[in-house]
């Protein structure tokens, strides 16, 4: 282990509001660990005051109203990966679960943390960005509620002031929608995707509308591709269209060249992949 | 019997329990850390090195090349590689500090506060520059020889007339094979100590005891009796703990020599990933004159490998890879010429296989294009042109033994289905998304050190009789992993007829067990074994000549007659040592001659499918047929198998080193992609046996071989699949792509 450990401290509250508190006065959250031990390990977290979120049962569970599917921040992958109205309205959000890491960190790696963590290459954000969520962030000035969609402002930036915790995540009630998730690592589990898409649809005639695309490791953040999305609604899907909707997903993204892959895979299996979505959401 | 059959391994039960003890379980009174501060550039001039004020120095042990009180060089084949640079850098991952401390988190903390200052010189990072001397990195001298360490000739017959014939189609394409990291796992780790008296000891996780021992005389300018090497339980070497150890040994001992203290020095994954041995890089390029019949008439062939920034064993490699190159034909007129070049990137090293996997693997692409454009059978090719028993290898060595690769090739499409499954991926390709295709590849594997090396080495091997009629076997070959403990235990089990459980293996120190050689180049059991069988042979003997015992007398009769001659003598040793067989002959000047005493041969078949929307690749199905002479332990043997074969997937189609200014990139697991169990398909393996003299009870070598084949195999069923030509691997979805979008 290459960080100092006597330089770090790990507080852990015993209730939200001590946790709320210690964060305003600088001290950094810590919930799963899955992400931040990676980097402990490796030497690279910064030194400094954190707060263990893991025991704080008020950020747990699953609950579902008319309106909304309510998930607590420091819900598992394995939490997710096991519910039956999830799995049932967005499939996408318990194929991105069983997606990430292996059963160790699926029991460990927490929504909360995987959203705050702002990696563009996370397996869930594109899956929440499909569902239309909604982030609740609470500071002891208060709560609000922010859309998803816009919450990543910039490579590993957010919309999160100092001091708010992620503490609960909500996605909308859905029904009669058809969905796609495709992550394409490099290798078939324990992967870091080169290309993420999630999307999902109304179909009626082989017609799509309310088409949402997102797709991850394309560009500093997770993203909707709207002009992709706008080509493909309310027309025959043809080989023009298929053609356009190609066209569209270069201006959508921006994927560049790192480690893992090419700006050019991304880009043409990202293409590839929309247009694998739309035939087979018109053919179902 | 117990050769044969799957007898429990000997320290499997401490393995599976946690007992073992690894050298990071081992720990000292008063024991410090160590670690290790490197160059960062590739090529340079050091400057001077800064120490940050925000430590306290007076707390550590500091050692730098002014520190070395014998020789600054690390003593191999050459002595050019330095235990810490001193004045020039060679590569970017070169050893300049070493500090310890007791504390290792405090020790991490001093790490980052050292700085290297460089004055950075142009590096020389790919084949192609080392060979156009953009730079001279190694062995400036104004010869021609400057950047390359070595340089080989093979002659067999006549190319250039074989090339010249009216009646044959000449070939020829260039193919590239990447780095690939060991993955062994249990890093590299070392725990050293010094006293006046003692001289110096280490323990730690390691192939091969004598080549620390030797490295480490010259860097302390100590006596053979003064410096103690000693293997812990190992997990994993693959050749990477080959001779990469003994730098770690002799760091972790001029700390323990400066500090007065045990020092322990643990590679974690990062540093063993970015700073040791891998596979070395290779370009071949394969010229062959064919028969419109399919006759093989001319090989000639150019392969250079990358053996980074020092020698080390890199002349070793080139050998088997030359040796190997031409593959199990018989062809009459053979040529290769061979090179292995210096770069600024860390050394490469020993890893299974040794050279080898890198030029079958062009050999065996090369054979499939050649069969595609002349529209021949791969499969008929192949058999016409198989060595048979009589007929020579290129380097003109008659194969004496039995062989029939073509039985052992058919066995292999039979049970993978060959002929049906492609005739059926053929009708469904052009309608499918997901493009299947199945390939194969026919290969040979030399046991033993090449050529002269095992009659230079001239390995000992001991066996001791206890009084109670125990026998430990005395040997510097290790146990990593692939069951030396269990095979030398069976071995002299079946030769003295005593139960296994009477028979032990002395734990690797050279203070106790003779020189048996290194434990590498798929001898441990062949040559080793035979040696193991022939010194418990000797003991049997002494007994029976002092008139106490007579063989199959039983465990009751032996441990009485042991009793009794150790009572009289003191003790009960047999050693004996390697003699080359008499018509083994190999002519170190011509490259010509017995390459190996024996040879594995093997044909493997691999599955695919591509899935043209995303180009990822996988490996479906694997059937892995070999001929290994006896197979001493049916779940050892199979367990090689599938771990080679796994190891030649990752190697093909998943494991890419990404080079940055000669430094490894991705050098964690999350980013150099080995496959896990959900990539590996199931691995049928198939045993012919051909039993050999050359091997304990007609053994032969087992360990490399499967690394050979799946490489050349898999891209030959993604070539069957797409109808296209794959010359590199790694062969990733991204090189697919830019392959079919051409």
């Amino acid at each position: 282990m290459r960080a100092n450990v006597s330089k770090y401290e790990l507080v852990t509250p015993a209730s939200l509001a001590d946790a709320l508190k210690l964060c305003a006065g600088g001290h950094k959250p810590f919930a799963g660990g899955t992400d931040l031990m990676v980097l402990f390990e490796s030497g690279k977290l910064p030194p400094g005051r954190y707060v263990s979120l893991w025991g704080l049962s008020e950020l747990r569970g699953i609950t579902a109203d008319d309106a909304h599917i309510t998930l607590g921040a420091l819900t598992t992958y394995s939490d997710v990966r096991v519910n039956a109205v999830i799995a049932k309205e967005h499939p996408n959000l318990c194929a991105a679960a069983k997606e990430t890491g292996a059963l160790a960190i699926q029991n460990r790696g927490t929504l909360g943390g995987n959203i705050a963590n702002a990696s563009p290459a996370a397996d869930s954000p594109p899956a929440l960005l499909v569902a239309g969520a909604e982030i609740e962030l609470r500071s002891l000035a208060g709560t609000r509620w922010v859309a998803y969609d816009g919450f990543h402002t910039g490579y590993k930036q957010t919309l999160m002031q100092a001091g708010e915790l992620i503490t609960r995540v909500r996605i909308p009630r859905a029904s009669d929608r058809v969905s796609y998730y495709r992550k394409v690592g490099t290798r078939k589990a324990q992967a870091i995707s080169k290309v993420c898409v999630a999307a999902s649809a109304k179909v009626k005639a082989g017609v799509l509308s309310d088409l949402r695309i997102a797709l991850g490791s394309v560009g500093p953040v997770p993203l909707r591709c709207k002009h992709t999305e706008a080509v493909l609604v309310t027309r025959v899907i043809d080989a023009q269209a298929i053609k356009e909707a190609r066209d569209a997903v270069q201006k959508d993204i921006a994927p560049i060249d790192d480690i893992r892959s090419t700006r050019e895979y991304r880009l043409t299996v990202a293409q590839n992949l929309v247009a694998e979505l739309a035939l087979r959401f018109v053919a179902s | 019997m117990i050769v044969g059959t799957k007898i429990p391994r000997k320290e499997g039960l401490q393995k599976v329990t946690g007992a073992a003890r690894y050298v990071d379980d081992i720990v000292f009174p008063d024991m410090l850390h160590g670690v290790t501060v490197r160059s960062t550039a590739p090529r340079g001039k050091i400057k001077a090195i800064h120490f940050a004020p925000s430590i306290r120095w007076n707390e550590f042990t500091v050692i730098t090349a002014k520190d070395i009180p014998g020789k600054n060089y690390v003593a191999l084949i050459t002595y050019d590689q330095p235990f810490l640079a001193d004045t020039v850098i060679n590569h970017p991952e070169e050893p300049v500090v070493l500090l310890a401390h007791h504390d290792k988190h405090v020790l991490e903390e001093a790490r980052r506060a050292v700085t290297i200052e460089v004055e950075a010189l142009p590096p020389v990072l790919t084949i192609e520059e080392s060979l156009a001397k953009t730079q001279i990195v190694w062995g400036q001298d104004n010869s021609p020889h400057e950047n390359i360490f070595k340089e080989y000739t093979v002659v067999k017959g006549d190319v250039a007339a074989a090339f010249a014939r009216q009646d044959v189609s000449l070939f020829e394409a260039e193919y590239a094979t990447g780095a690939q990291e060991q993955l062994y796992i249990e890093n590299n780790g070392m725990i050293a100590t010094y006293s006046a008296q003692d001289g110096v000891t280490v323990w730690g996780s390691m192939q091969c005891p004598y080549y620390v021992h030797k490295g480490l005389l010259p860097l302390f300018a100590l006596g053979d009796d003064k410096v103690r090497v000693i293997q812990t339980e190992t997990g994993g070497g693959f050749g990477g703990k080959e001779e990469y150890p003994t730098l770690l040994a002799g760091h972790a001992a001029l700390l323990a020599m400066k500090a007065g203290k045990p020092v322990k020095m643990i590679y974690d994954r990062q540093e063993d990933m970015a700073a040791t041995t891998k596979r070395h890089p290779s370009k071949t390029r394969v010229k062959s004159a064919v028969t419109k019949d399919g006759d093989l008439v001319g090989l000639d062939i150019d392969f250079v490998i990358d053996g980074g920034a020092y020698n080390t064993l890199s002349p070793v490699v080139l050998s088997r890879g030359t040796i190997h190159s031409a593959g199990p034909y018989h062809t009459p007129n053979v040529r290769v010429h061979s090179r292995a070049v210096a770069t600024n990137s860390p050394p490469h090293g020993a890893f299974r296989g040794f050279g080898a996997p890198q030029s079958i693997f062009a050999l065996e692409r090369h054979l499939d294009e050649v069969a595609r454009k002349m529209a021949l059978d791969p499969v008929a090719l192949r058999k016409r042109n198989f060595i048979r028993q009589g007929e020579t290898t290129a380097t003109s060595q008659t194969i004496r033994e039995p062989v029939d690769l073509a039985a052992v090739l058919d066995k292999a499409l039979a049970a993978a289905d060959y002929d049906a499954k492609k005739k059926r991926f053929l009708a469904m390709n052009p309608s499918s998304v997901v493009k299947r295709g199945i390939g194969f590849a026919t290969f040979m594997h030399g046991a033993g050190f090449t050529g002269s090396g095992e009659k230079t080495l001239a390995s000992v091997v001991g066996v001791e009789a206890l009084a109670n009629g125990h026998v430990r076997v005395l040997a510097a070959s290790t146990e990593i992993g692939q069951g030396t403990n269990t095979v030398f235990a069976q071995i002299v089990s079946d030769t003295l007829a005593l139960p296994y459980d009477m028979i032990d293996v002395a734990q690797p120190d050279t203070r106790d067990v003779p020189n048996s050689g290194p434990t590498v180049a798929s001898r441990t059991c062949m040559v080793v074994g035979k040696l193991v069988q022939s010194a418990a042979i000797g003991l049997e003997q002494t007994l029976v000549n002092a008139g106490d015992y007579k063989h199959g007398a039983g465990a009751d009769a032996f441990a009485a007659a042991c009793a009794k001659y150790i009572a009289k003598h003191g003790s009960l040793k047999c050693y004996s040592q390697y003699q080359q067989p008499a018509n083994v002959e190999w002519d170190d000047k011509k490259y010509q001659g017995d390459a190996y005493a024996t040879y594995a041969w093997a044909a493997y078949v691999a599955e695919v499918s591509v899935d043209m929307a995303t180009y990822e690749i996988r490996c479906d199905d694997f059937v892995a047929a070999q001929e290994i002479g006896r197979v001493v332990h049916p779940v050892l043997a199979e367990g090689q198998i599938e771990g080679g074969v796994a190891q030649g997937i990752g190697y093909a189609i998943y494991e890419k080193v990404v080079w940055k200014e000669g430094r490894m990139a991705n050098g964690q697991m999350t980013n150099y992609i080995m496959p896990t169990s959900a990539d590996a398909p199931p691995i049928r393996v198939l045993f012919d046996e051909q039993p050999s003299p050359h091997g304990p009870f007609g053994a032969k070598g087992i360990g490399e071989l499967p690394m050979d084949g799946p490489a050349p195999a898999i891209l030959n069923a993604i070539a069957m699949a797409l109808d296209v030509s794959p010359r590199a691997i790694p062969f990733l979805p991204e090189d697919l792509m830019a392959l079919v979008k051409k």
